[in-house]
């Protein structure tokens, strides 16, 4: 279709659009500062996204339509169907997934431009084939490791940190291995080797499996961050080698994204990130925690105890963990909340910034079930609060609320940034048992005296509650 | 373009991507990821000019594969950011809402759409 190829390749009118892309992409994540501009924000993002897409194909030269459209009709189908049907509960592994994609598109593309490279004969300047190899290796990595993030959160393997004897040493021949194969094709950047190449490809694969594999499920939404910063730096990356302005600041974008995101996720769990992705914690039951099989003292309630306490309070605070997303319980707390608001009770929610399997995912969660955002208060706003907090309720939250984050130095959790329940006047936890978190560690919380537990389901606890209340 | 012209696009857009995304409030991470996640399928270009001007037929599969992907990648990652963002979007109802006589003109499209877990407190 000659008519519709109108624009030259790399020059003017190309950069141009392609400038106007990636500054609708900065604008409508700019509009994400807020939630109620944030949904046009996006809009604004992929309208930016469809410029691209269509200066693109408007270039001057291009053909293969058909292949095109095959490509295009396959991966809108998928792309539409997997997001109508995922469940908000499935988010995480949702974007995990996406992002696997997005690396594993960059890794073939550097295939593609590596086998043109050889094709044409000609030197492979470096600082084409420099991006190309970077591209390549994180684009795999980040394909392989986030399809490995995704089977682990979906349940497809299991969650737990699986050691490998020697990992490490392991890993790092690997990286090693990849490093000087890279090397090598620098240096024979007049005629680089095609099956070294797919060599590096297929030792990066293996590299994402080992690395992921070994963490635990509760640490994946730090790997899924940190392989969304790596997928952003490889397509700026494939954008230094396509010389393609709207790539570079696009994925750089993603890549600034990716980092902050991990960093404060890292600072909000008091580890570092290496400390994430080598120590496979969780694995063996940390050292120091309290009570090996011994029962301490502790209070337990039903139902209707609990609906009395909350109904006859002035302020309730619901602090929200992963066990309430795994209870799919948003709707029946949310029902909860409601009737004590019916009873003029104030019903604020605190959210830990890992509260959910990913910064900010308890609050979609949420907001599912209608919670208004301003209800949704972070740590550091609540926690002055809970001194004059009549009840505060825990719901599937255990570690990010576990007084021994503060009060003992020995604690594995030391220095963890807690939501501080036990301030307040009674505390109910709703849990199905005792056991502990998954940081393998006792909760004092549990054993305070203004702490009564109430041993059940999230959602069936919720729902009993709010009948009870509607009966007082 | 040259490399220093492209390394200095690179280090403005790592300072810009740095100062607008930590303005975004942790209640809305999980969509930023997505949002950002679907961005990063701007790398379906690569793929159009491999297909696009590709000349060989196992570049014509890598480059369909890659197509598929980063069209995933974008067209999921958007709309999924988008069901999100709905989600903040709807107007904090009134909690005492059961009969009809408030102002707000109400939105039966937007309301409707809500899974299971419904009612069962008032029964």
């Amino acid at each position: 279709m000659p008519v519709l190829a109108v624009i030259e390749p790399g020059g003017d009118l190309a950069v141009v659009l392609y400038i106007v892309a990636f500054s609708l992409f900065i604008f409508g994540v700019r509009r994400g500062t807020h939630p109620t501009t944030a949904k046009q924000g996006n809009l604004i993002a992929a309208v930016g996204m469809a410029i691209a897409v269509a200066t693109t194909l408007l270039l001057d030269g291009i053909g293969n339509w058909g292949l095109i459209i095959v490509g295009l009709a396959i991966g809108a189908a998928v792309g539409v169907v997997a997001s109508i049907r995922v469940q908000m509960t499935q988010m995480p592994q949702m974007v995990a997934l996406y992002n696997g994609v997005g690396g594993g598109a960059v890794a073939l593309i550097a295939w593609s431009e590596i086998r043109h490279g050889i094709a044409l004969g000609e030197e492979i300047p470096l600082d084409q084939l420099v991006p190309i190899l970077f591209s390549a290796v994180i684009g795999s990595v980040s394909f392989w490791g986030s399809n490995i993030a995704f089977a682990k959160l979906q349940d497809l393997i299991p969650t737990k940190p699986l050691a490998i004897p020697g990992q490490q040493v392991i890993n790092a021949l690997l990286l090693a291995g990849i490093l000087a194969a890279c090397v090598a094709l620098g240096i024979n950047n007049d005629d680089p080797s095609q099956g070294l190449f797919v060599g590096v490809l297929i030792a990066a694969a293996v590299l994402g499996n080992l690395v992921v594999l070994p963490i635990g499920g509760a640490d994946m939404p730090v790997v899924i961050a940190l392989l969304n910063a790596f997928t952003g730096l490889a397509a700026a990356a494939a954008g230094f080698a396509l010389d393609n302005v709207a790539l570079i600041v696009a994925g750089t974008l993603v890549g600034s994204s990716g980092t902050i995101l991990t960093l404060e996720m890292a600072t909000a769990m008091n580890r570092s990130v290496a400390n994430i992705l080598f120590a496979g914690f969780g694995g063996a039951p940390a050292g120091g925690g309290a009570g090996d099989g011994e029962e301490r003292p502790h209070i337990s309630i039903g139902a209707q105890d609990a609906a009395i306490k909350l109904a006859y309070a002035d302020s309730v605070v619901i602090v929200p963990g992963y066990g309430l997303a795994v209870a799919q319980a948003q709707h029946a707390v949310k029902e909860m909340a409601d009737e004590l608001e019916k009873r003029g009770v104030t019903v604020n929610y605190a959210i830990h910034p890992v509260a959910g399997r990913m910064p900010g995912h308890m609050n979609v969660l949420l907001a599912e079930a209608d919670v208004p955002y301003e209800k949704l208060r972070e740590m550091d706003e609540i926690n002055p609060e809970l001194p004059r907090t009549d009840v505060a309720v825990v719901i599937g939250a255990n570690d990010v609320t576990n007084p021994a984050a503060k009060n003992d130095p020995d604690s594995p959790i030391a220095g963890m940034p807690i939501i501080e329940v036990h301030e307040a006047q009674q505390v109910i936890v709703i849990k199905r048992s005792l056991s502990p978190g998954f940081a393998g560690i006792d909760n004092d919380l549990f054993y305070e005296p203004n702490t009564s537990m109430l041993f059940a389901d999230a959602k069936r606890a919720a729902a009993e509650i709010a009948g009870e209340i509607t009966e007082l | 373009m040259d490399l220093i012209t492209e390394i200095t696009i690179f280090v403005l857009a790592a300072f810009v991507g740095f100062e607008v995304i930590s303005k975004v409030p942790t209640t809305l991470h999980t969509p930023l990821m997505s949002q950002t996640n679907a961005i990063h399928g701007i790398v379906l270009l690569g793929g159009l000019i491999v297909v696009g001007f590709g000349d060989d037929a196992i570049e014509y599969v890598i480059g369909v594969i890659a197509i598929a992907f980063g069209t995933i990648n974008i067209v999921g990652g958007f709309m999924v950011t988008d069901r999100m963002l709905g989600m903040f979007a709807r107007k904090p109802k009134p909690p005492a809402s059961s009969s009809e006589g408030s102002s707000a003109p109400g939105d039966p499209g937007s309301a409707g759409i809500r899974p299971e877990a419904e009612g069962s407190s008032e029964g």
